[in-house]
């Protein structure tokens, strides 16, 4: 853990933090209709076309259940017309490779996949899609379910915030709004940053070209539009590597500040809605207080993943197979055991899914970070919207778990947290839980789920675990040393996206609409405190206990039980 | 008698409550509490697997841990049959008083029967003498009688209940002293209040109040998320080729669903209703106790809550030219004959100027003019002398229309301190004022400065002017007051508070009093009070004591506390079963993982079998902290948090470690495992 890492981990986070406000007071502007931004001139024309296209007046607002109703049909029919696309690229323009149709069980799993904000990839993009696929039914979704999610947590954010109030916003507007004002300006600008460190962003064929050694290989290297996609793959949370090797290529990460920039950009909207968290409920330092849990689980993960890769595989160095102690398999040389840990905590921290180093090649417990982060429920800082929502589930139940302790019927921000909120918080909760937990005890006693292993034992369970744990929070990357690509897995992992994503989102929106209608009871010495040290630590505490109650044993017969493995004796696994 | 507080483990309650618990062991019954249901399921489910042992698992170990599943389940019985019987008795004790009483119900014709007191209905009506026993609730409706409600108060001495007006209720069981009065009985046997509390901690019809479902859907959310974590374990440990007996598994699942608070939570809130008998206080519902502990704005009478019921003489301000004794002196002789409160402590203060005691005697030929509401002034007239004492209004007419300026200015300054000033004058020379103050009871001011600090609001409520009643307010350390207010002004106070979102809690007596009473989230009824009054409320208060409410509210928040105490405890503690059971399940297919097992327990089946013995236990050692509540404290939100954070989430942390290892301990050195 030497020098360079604790600056750079430093300059991170102050980075982050001198970007939440200004973030949050952009996202209070977007996301408030009436708001007005520099981009008025420009956009507010478009935006008005738009409600005129789609018949909806901006000032009409829905109640949650027609907001639900109107993120799941706009998600329904993105995923449908995704699947169409990759069923029919072969006769679409835009194939220079000449990339056949999609099998149909990779479509349905790559449908539901960028519907859902996953980008779970069972395929390698630049094998098996065409350019048309890739902007047309892929890189599309990087920006509508990033938009969704963002809208999903403003909706919440609104129900708190508001007293005796039927509604919760508008789904359609929130979603314009979304993509004119913040993700495509935002995209377009880290784009371009993109491209001046060398990323590539053209329509030309692969090229090809001979190896060094005698030219006796031919060697073909990917082209095409990746900038842009790789710009809101980061800034959206969606994590889908325009190439296999995802950020860990030289062209999708050319340089050091493309890589360090690149995660910034994944915390960048999570961070700036805690902001706007506050700024909403006017209390501005409960907004800080939830920013400062998750930073506070942030730092816990990147230094433990740190720690574990630094320290590397001790039985490989008694046996003088290494000489650096750290641990270098699956990782870019470049990058090298710290920039592959505080990446791969970030993409699992946030729902991103982006990878620069193959977690699969972490040791046990540098493996673990990234597992219980999303098992978790990737609420520290969290994918764009997705965090938010789901940290405030969190929120809730912290508060009436520990707020009876304050002799009142637990208050968050002045509402009482009533049997209904808890019904629908617990339901959420419960979903994401169930999702991982069952899919995998069908998967370890399935021929199917067994089929797709590569390694046995311990870790053989960790990679189905991870695969479980990834699809159902909706986060995309992979320990990929599982086989996935089969309609069993592709079926599974496909349906576990849903229940993930839409599962979770439909109980958060009742909690919306609940939150709302809520009478407002003032603040006073006797309210639960929000926004202290010591609600951090319980926030951080209940996080960390749920998550732990819950997955301890699954955990224990994978990372753990590896790490002892690796650790306490000479067997070999 | 109401208000006795029985020993935790008094035999009378212990024993039955042993035998009630056996008798909960019904599925039925165990339903309504999914926790210890699933709990229960797991004790049969490991009591069937004992015939169906998986090889080399000594029976010894299976059959202590079925055991002592069916303990954890028994002991969560026995606590909700604690807490039963501990209310019972008090009720009981209550009921005593009237079984068995004769009641002479008056016909149409007037004639009078006589009937069993369980045979009268509502609307009937009883004639009752001196020395018989009232046998129901009910409403004087003729009459006047001094009557003994020591039976229900514990406060012997008698009090007078009349026709009409506020003192019109009298209450079952209590005996009429003097003279004869009709009764209108009000509940039909079996409503009375008594009957209500008493349905109220029977375990049966009991309602589940708003919180305790919100926290029972959580419960029950974490027993099916762990039911699913161990089902799903029973997979994993196929893949990995780890045997998982039924036996571990369900010991697994029972010590990480949440049998502590399961177990405990409807004792929890027995005991609180429980709490509020032991204050002599009737609850109408749970859901009442629990509104208390919610409370954010009290709105307290001033008399008799904020002060005693009397104002007392404070200080003589003479006019000038008249020595402070010659006030006295003439002040004293005008209240003579004054039995009123006010009037003695006139007399009482008198002495201090050391004038000699009086007495009536000494003066047969004193003519003395009692108040009236048309004079509103009081003397005697002896020796020539026509001393008066009254209003300063009244007192300037009897003078003839002026007052030296100096004796205007004390009555003003007395009045704006929150006093009444008495205008003493002689032969139509004013003498001087008694300053008589409105006398706060000691410890309020403290008291309320706490409930400030708890984010709780004090408003008083008084008829007195805003000019005296700021005073007092002032004095009193209230928060806000509102003067001359009418029962409508206190509805629409209430009404107001509502509508930004507080709750309000009051007490009240008189009929007027009604609607606020019932528009109250808490409304505290005194049982001297109307019947309207009472049905309008949700608590009475058998000794009509309006500063109880006070009490009221901290037994609802340490309700609450408690629960809450217990959820984060019961919780907290997982962690500390995790690692004692998870390495045992693994130790055999995979050794290595021996530094996992940090308390260092003996074997794999002693540390499952301790720490399903500790959470079993820990069930029975909480039962007195679930019945007589967590300790309260009248401080700020964050402060308590902080307190019973430590308390009871670091300590539920940390605690079963050591705990489980000295089961642990004792297990290995008896050889039980």
């Amino acid at each position: 853990m030497d020098i360079y890492g604790w600056i750079e981990l430093v300059l991170y986070v102050v980075l982050l933090l001198a970007l939440t406000k200004p973030m949050g007071l952009w996202l209070f502007k977007v996301l408030d209709p009436q708001g007005k931004t520099f981009l008025d001139p420009v956009f507010r024309p478009v935006e008005k076309g738009f409600y005129r296209l789609m018949g909806v007046d901006p000032q009409s607002e829905q109640d949650w259940k027609r907001y639900a109703f109107s993120l799941l049909a706009f998600s329904l029919v993105g995923g449908l017309l995704t699947y169409a696309l990759l069923r029919l690229q072969h006769r679409l323009p835009l194939n220079p490779q000449a990339m056949g149709a999609v099998p149909d069980h990779l479509a349905f799993n790559t449908a539901i996949s960028f519907t859902t904000n996953t980008n779970w990839q069972s395929y390698g993009g630049e094998s098996t899609m065409s350019y048309l696929s890739q902007m047309l039914a892929l890189a599309i979704h990087n920006f509508t379910s990033a938009a969704a999610g963002i809208a999903v947590a403003a909706a919440l954010v609104r129900g708190i915030a508001r007293s005796c109030s039927k509604t919760v916003g508008n789904f359609w507007v929130d979603l314009v709004r979304l993509h004119l004002y913040l993700l495509l300006p935002l995209a377009l600008a880290f784009s371009v940053f993109l491209m001046s460190q060398g990323m590539i962003q053209n329509f030309k064929p692969y090229t090809t070209a001979r190896t060094l050694d005698n030219g006796a290989v031919i060697q073909s290297i990917v082209q095409g539009p990746m900038a842009s996609q790789v710009a809101i793959k980061m800034l959206g949370t969606n994590g889908g590597g325009y190439t296999n090797a995802n950020a860990a290529h030289p062209y999708e990460n050319p340089t050091p500040l493309s890589n360090f920039l690149q995660m910034l950009a994944i915390f960048l909207i999570p961070s700036g809605l805690t902001y706007y968290l506050g700024k909403m409920v006017k209390h501005q330092r409960h907004g800080w207080a939830v920013w400062g849990a998750m930073t506070v689980l942030f730092l816990a993960g990147v230094l433990v993943c740190w720690g574990a890769e630094v320290h590397g595989n001790p039985r490989l160095q008694a046996a003088g197979v290494v000489s650096s102690p750290g641990n270098m398999e699956g990782k870019e040389v470049r990058f090298g055991p710290f920039e592959s840990a505080l990446f791969a905590t970030i993409t699992t921290d946030a729902s991103c899914g982006a990878v620069n180093a193959m977690h699969d090649s972490f040791t046990p417990l540098g493996g673990l970070v990234p597992m219980l982060n999303i098992q978790l429920g990737e609420v520290v800082f969290g994918g764009v919207g997705a965090g938010l929502y789901g940290m405030l589930v969190f929120v809730v139940l912290t508060v009436f778990l520990a707020g009876l302790m304050v002799g009142r019927t637990p208050e968050y921000l002045g509402k009482k947290i009533e049997s209904y909120d808890i019904k629908v918080s617990v339901i959420a909760v419960m979903v994401l839980i169930f999702d991982i937990l069952c899919f995998t005890a069908w998967a370890v006693s399935s021929k199917w789920g067994l089929a797709g292993l590569n390694n046995a034992g311990p870790h053989g369970f960790s990679e189905i675990l991870y695969a479980f744990s990834s699809t159902t929070g909706n986060n995309g990357s992979a320990f990929a040393g599982l086989t996935a690509n089969t309609p069993w897995y592709n079926t599974t992992l496909g349906l576990s996206m849903v229940f993930g994503r839409f599962l979770f989102i439909v109980p958060v929106l009742a909690l919306a609409g609940s939150m709302a209608k809520k009478k407002l009871v003032p603040e006073s010495a006797g309210s639960f405190p929000v926004s202290d040290l010591m609600f951090v630590v319980l926030l951080v505490g209940t996080i960390l206990i749920v998550g732990a109650l819950s997955f301890f044993p699954a955990l224990s017969l994978g990372p753990i039980v590896e790490h002892f493995l690796m650790a306490e004796s000479n067997l070999l696994f | 008698m109401a208000g006795k507080t029985h020993s935790l483990f008094d035999r009378t309650i212990v024993v039955p409550a042993i035998g009630a618990s056996l008798r909960k062991l019904s599925p039925a019954t165990m339903l309504r509490n999914p926790v210890m249901f699933v709990t229960e399921v797991g004790a049969a489910v490991t009591s069937i697997g004992l015939f169906f042992r998986s090889p080399g698992e000594p029976l010894g170990f299976g059959f202590q841990v079925t055991l002592w599943l069916w303990f954890t389940v028994l002991f969560a019985n026995f606590a909700e049959a604690m807490a039963e019987g501990r209310g019972k008795a008090q009720a009981d004790a209550l009921r005593k008083t009237r079984t068995s009483t004769m009641a002479g119900r008056m016909l149409m014709d007037g004639s009078i029967e006589t009937v069993t007191a369980e045979s009268l209905r509502k609307d009937d009506c009883v004639v009752v003498v001196a020395g018989e026993v009232i046998p129901g609730d009910g409403e004087v409706t003729e009459g006047i009688a001094s009557v003994d409600e020591s039976a229900i108060t514990g406060e012997s001495a008698p009090v007078i209940r009349e026709a009409g007006g506020d003192r019109s209720a009298v209450t079952g069981g209590t005996r009429v002293l003097s003279d004869r009065i009709v009764v209108r009985v009000t509940a039909n046997p079996g409503e009375s209040f008594l009957d209500r509390m008493i349905t109220l901690v029977e375990g049966a019809s009991r309602q589940k109040t708003p919180n305790e479902i919100a926290l029972t859907i959580l419960l029950s959310a974490l027993t099916i998320i762990f039911l699913v974590v161990v089902m799903t374990l029973k997979f994993y440990g196929n893949y990995a080729n780890v045997p998982l007996s039924v036996t571990v598994l369900s010991a697994l699942l029972v010590c990480l669903i949440p049998t502590t608070i399961g177990g405990l939570l409807s004792a929890i809130g027995i005991a609180g209703i429980d709490r509020m008998v032991q204050k002599n206080v009737l609850a109408m519902s749970g859901r009442a106790v629990e509104a208390a502990g919610d409370v954010n704005v009290l709105l307290l009478d001033k008399t008799g809550t904020i002060t005693m019921g009397d104002r007392q003489a404070a200080e003589f301000i003479p006019a000038s030219g008249v020595t402070v004794e010659k006030l006295a002196d003439a002040a004293q002789l005008a209240s003579l004959a004054d039995e009123t409160p006010e009037g003695r402590s006139i007399v009482v203060l008198a002495k201090q100027f050391g004038l000699r005691g009086r007495s009536l005697a000494d003066m047969p030929h004193a003519q003395f003019i009692p108040f009236t509401a048309q004079t509103r002034m009081s003397g005697v007239d002896v020796d020539g002398r026509k001393v008066r004492k009254g209003a300063a209004e009244s007192v300037k007419k009897f003078v003839g229309g002026t007052f030296p300026a100096e004796v205007d200015d004390a009555v003003t300054r007395v009045s704006f301190n929150g006093g009444t000033p008495l205008v003493v004058a002689e032969n139509g020379h004013v003498m001087g004022v008694v300053y008589l103050k409105d006398i706060v009871k000691g410890g309020l001011k403290d008291r309320f400065e706490r409930f400030r600090a708890m984010g709780i609001k004090t408003v008083m409520i008084t008829g007195d002017n805003p000019l005296t009643a700021a005073a007092i307010a002032r004095e009193a350390g209230v928060d806000d007051f509102m003067a001359e207010a009418t029962p409508e002004d206190k509805l629409a106070r209430i009404k107001q508070e509502q509508a930004e979102g507080y709750l309000v809690a009051m007490t009240g007596d008189g009929t007027n009093d009604a609607p606020a009473l019932a528009q109250a989230d808490v409304g505290v009824a005194m049982n001297t009070g109307t019947q309207a009054a009472k049905e309008a409320g949700n608590m009475v208060d058998l000794d009509s004591n309006p500063t109880k409410l006070i009490e009221i509210v901290e037994i609802g928040k340490q309700m609450l506390i408690t629960r809450g105490a217990l959820t984060t405890f019961s919780i907290a503690n997982d962690v500390a079963k995790y690692f004692a059971i998870i390495p045992a399940m693994l130790i055999g297919v995979f050794p290595m993982i021996a530094p996992l097992n940090i308390m260092g327990l003996h074997s794999p089946r002693s540390a499952i079998l301790s720490a399903v013995i500790f959470n079993a236990l820990i069930i029975i050692a909480l039962i007195p902290l679930a019945l007589r509540g967590v300790k309260f404290r009248a401080v700020s939100a964050a402060a308590m948090l902080r307190r019973n954070l430590l308390i009871y989430g670091l300590g539920g942390l940390l605690l079963p470690f050591p705990g489980i290892k000295v089961i642990d301990v004792a297990l290995t050195a008896f050889h039980l495992i």
